[in-house]
């Protein structure tokens, strides 16, 4: 699947200061049973935002219409547990193209990654202050430039690390699958050594 | 020669090349796969026109959306029997193996993978499940991948990876009679917290480590992913030896030979360095109990739930929501609360010696009413043996039943939910919240402490029964 291309992405953002957000939770596993890619984003959060009877829970934040955007802002260690991408497809599908966290899950990073969406590593500190600014005004926007590998808020700006090879495949909308099926001389090479 | 870790030397071993500051084209021995994160990268594949590069190196078997009763009558629900009818097409045009639904050698993909030989120390593996590390047990070196990964590795049978840091964690001592694999684990995962060993590949030492079976090995490396690890695994020694000779998909004669003269050579040498190191005691591991909604909130199972102060400042927030959502309170006894539900099965213990555990424990004992108990083998094979060891007489005796194999209640994937509100002792390896069915509560814990809660219908320390 060629990926989204990702440069600058100016928006206004949807907090989740929950740690430890586990991949059940992005998208529980009665929900896994499709055999596309397509849809997720209707369940994404499903236990959180719906309750038992499918009406929409009024306290959760994708419920609150103050607050919209392409980012999605949460406490650390999101994404942990299984290693489904159906939470990265989900993610993706209802409309985030960045995650931001001050420590993500290695599974979730890499299947983000390989979906054009990007996780954005914080300082726990750039993190608070992150919270905190769209508690004083929810129209507040995050600023995430991809090419200089920054991120800002209210013009205070931190840097962010991502490997140079899948900056590069983000920037360019390139998938590994490329990548490898060009690689197919040198793989066969190695098998017979 | 610089002195090497066995992840290093696994790792190493099967670069293709590396990306400078990226990534490394990892060569895959051995690709498992299971119904429900394979349909996707299949699908991109026949996008691309392209044919699996390997059949003979992948193995497929459905498990995680199977139904765990008649099996042999046609799957209800139509989207999970879609699913699993996919897969069998899929393996089918692409001349995968299939190990399909009523098999008999069908069951939960990391139980089947080593009871047929195809684990082996010193391999590659991948499948698109977190709990893939369970294979690092013999010495391989195996992770979980998303289904973008299964589709590189059916195109390629490569994966683009970066190398992830070593840690090493040493248990020495003897573990207490009652104290099982899982204990160990849960040990461990409680000490370093639910993300304590992200970004890291963990190997685990130790005498401790080095007494356990085959099987208890998989419990521990099965439950790396808990504490965020990339993978555990375990220098191969004569227990993996034994555990493999003779499997069907193991080296013979001559092969073997040569096979395990290398597998001698997969250990950390003296002087390797490991970018984080971590010891414990196995005397101080008591049997463990999760309480709360991440495998890191465990304790001994005569201590209390930390209170307030006990619990870091930053963290109580999200501490106390998940103690909400368990309706338990900061501070509280464990033992003694009430378990509507016991579930013994799962890729973390769903072997013949977790079932030869629970039996040995309610042998002469009655299931206590209150509790609906569900046993689900891990493999067609574990069911067989099961029956053949009159272990299934044992527990049918003690008011217990066998359900057929599966993943069944670890992720609820299929009918085997538990209800909202209801608390289940759990052998799996998530507590995560509505992990076994939305609104359910779950307590990890091995399969002794499972069959005490069953029979007592409270949380009971199992050392009490014996």
């Amino acid at each position: 699947m060629p990926i989204d291309k990702f440069t600058v992405l100016e928006s206004s953002y949807v907090p989740l200061p929950i740690e430890n957000v586990d991949t059940d939770q992005i998208i529980p596993a009665r929900f896994l049973k499709a055999t596309s890619r397509e849809g997720f984003g209707e369940n994404l959060f499903r236990d959180w935002r719906f309750a038992a009877d499918g009406s929409e829970n009024k306290d959760f934040v994708l419920n609150n219409p103050k607050y919209s955007g392409q980012i999605l802002v949460a406490g650390k260690n999101f994404g942990s547990g299984s290693s489904r991408e159906h939470a990265a497809w989900a993610v993706h599908d209802y409309g985030f193209k960045v995650v931001v966290s001050s420590f993500f899950a290695d599974i979730f990073r890499n299947n983000a990654l390989n979906n054009g969406v990007l996780p954005v590593i914080v300082s726990p500190e750039f993190l608070s202050k992150v919270f905190a600014a769209i508690e004083e005004d929810s129209s507040q926007k995050l600023v995430v430039d991809l090419e200089e590998q920054s991120i800002s808020l209210n013009g205070e700006k931190e840097e962010f690390e991502i490997n140079p090879y899948k900056k590069n495949c983000l920037l360019n909308g390139f998938d590994d699958i490329d990548y490898l099926l060009d690689k197919k001389e040198n793989i066969v090479e190695f098998e017979k050594e | 020669m610089e002195p090497k870790t066995l992840f290093d030397k696994v790792w190493d071993a099967h670069v293709v090349e590396k990306i400078e500051g990226g990534p490394s084209v990892l060569y895959i021995d051995k690709h498992l796969i299971h119904e429900v994160t394979s349909p996707q990268a299949f699908a991109g594949l026949e996008s691309r026109g392209l044919k699996v590069f390997r059949p003979e190196k992948t193995v497929a078997t459905p498990d995680h959306n199977i139904p765990t009763v008649n099996q042999h009558l046609k799957i209800e629900d139509e989207l999970s029997r879609n699913q699993i009818e996919t897969l069998t097409a899929n393996c089918k045009k692409n001349d995968i193996t299939l190990y399909g639904l009523n098999h008999p050698k069908n069951g939960i993909v990391h139980v089947v993978g080593p009871e047929l030989g195809h684990t082996q120390p010193g391999m590659t593996m991948v499948c698109g499940d977190s709990h893939t590390s369970t294979h690092g047990a013999f010495g391989a070196v195996a992770f979980g991948i998303g289904t973008s990964e299964v589709e590189m590795v059916l195109a390629t049978q490569c994966i683009l990876q970066p190398k992830p840091k070593r840690m090493r964690i040493t248990i020495d001592g003897e573990l207490q009679k009652g104290v099982t694999a899982k204990d160990l684990t849960l040990y461990v995962i409680a000490q370093l917290g639910t993300g304590g060993a992200t970004g890291y590949f963990v190997e685990y030492a130790g005498s401790a480590v080095r007494n356990l079976t085959m099987e208890g090995r998989m419990t521990v490396c099965n439950m790396s992913i808990e504490m965020g690890a990339r993978g555990g695994m375990i220098a191969p020694d004569e227990t993996t030896f034994e555990y493999v000779k003779g499997r069907e998909f193991a080296p013979k004669g001559e092969d073997w030979d040569k096979a395990v003269a290398k597998w001698k050579e997969l250990k950390t040498d003296d002087g390797a360095v490991f970018d984080k190191e971590y010891t414990y005691k196995a005397e101080d591991i008591e049997p463990m109990l999760t309480y709360g909604t991440n495998p890191g909130m465990g304790t001994g199972i005569s201590g209390n739930i930390p209170t307030a102060e006990e619990v870091e400042a930053s963290e109580l927030p999200t501490f106390k929501k998940s103690l909400e959502y368990m309706g338990f309170g900061l501070g509280d006894k464990l033992l003694g609360k009430k378990v509507d539900y016991v579930f013994v099965g799962s890729c973390t213990n769903g072997r013949i010696e977790d079932l030869r555990m629970l039996a040995s424990l309610v042998k002469g004992k009655k299931k206590a009413d209150s509790v609906t108990a569900w046993i689900v083998p891990g493999s067609k094979q574990v069911e067989k043996q099961a029956q053949e060891e009159g272990l299934v007489e044992v527990l049918e005796e003690a008011g217990f039943e066998l359900r057929q194999p599966g993943c069944s209640a670890c992720l609820a994937m299929n009918d085997d939910k538990i209800p909202a509100g209801k608390y289940s002792v759990s052998t799996s390896n998530r507590n995560f919240e509505g992990r076994q069915g939305p609104g359910s509560r779950t307590l990890l814990a091995s399969p002794l402490t499972a069959a005490a809660a069953a029979v007592t219908g409270v949380i009971t320390d199992p050392r009490e029964l014996f």
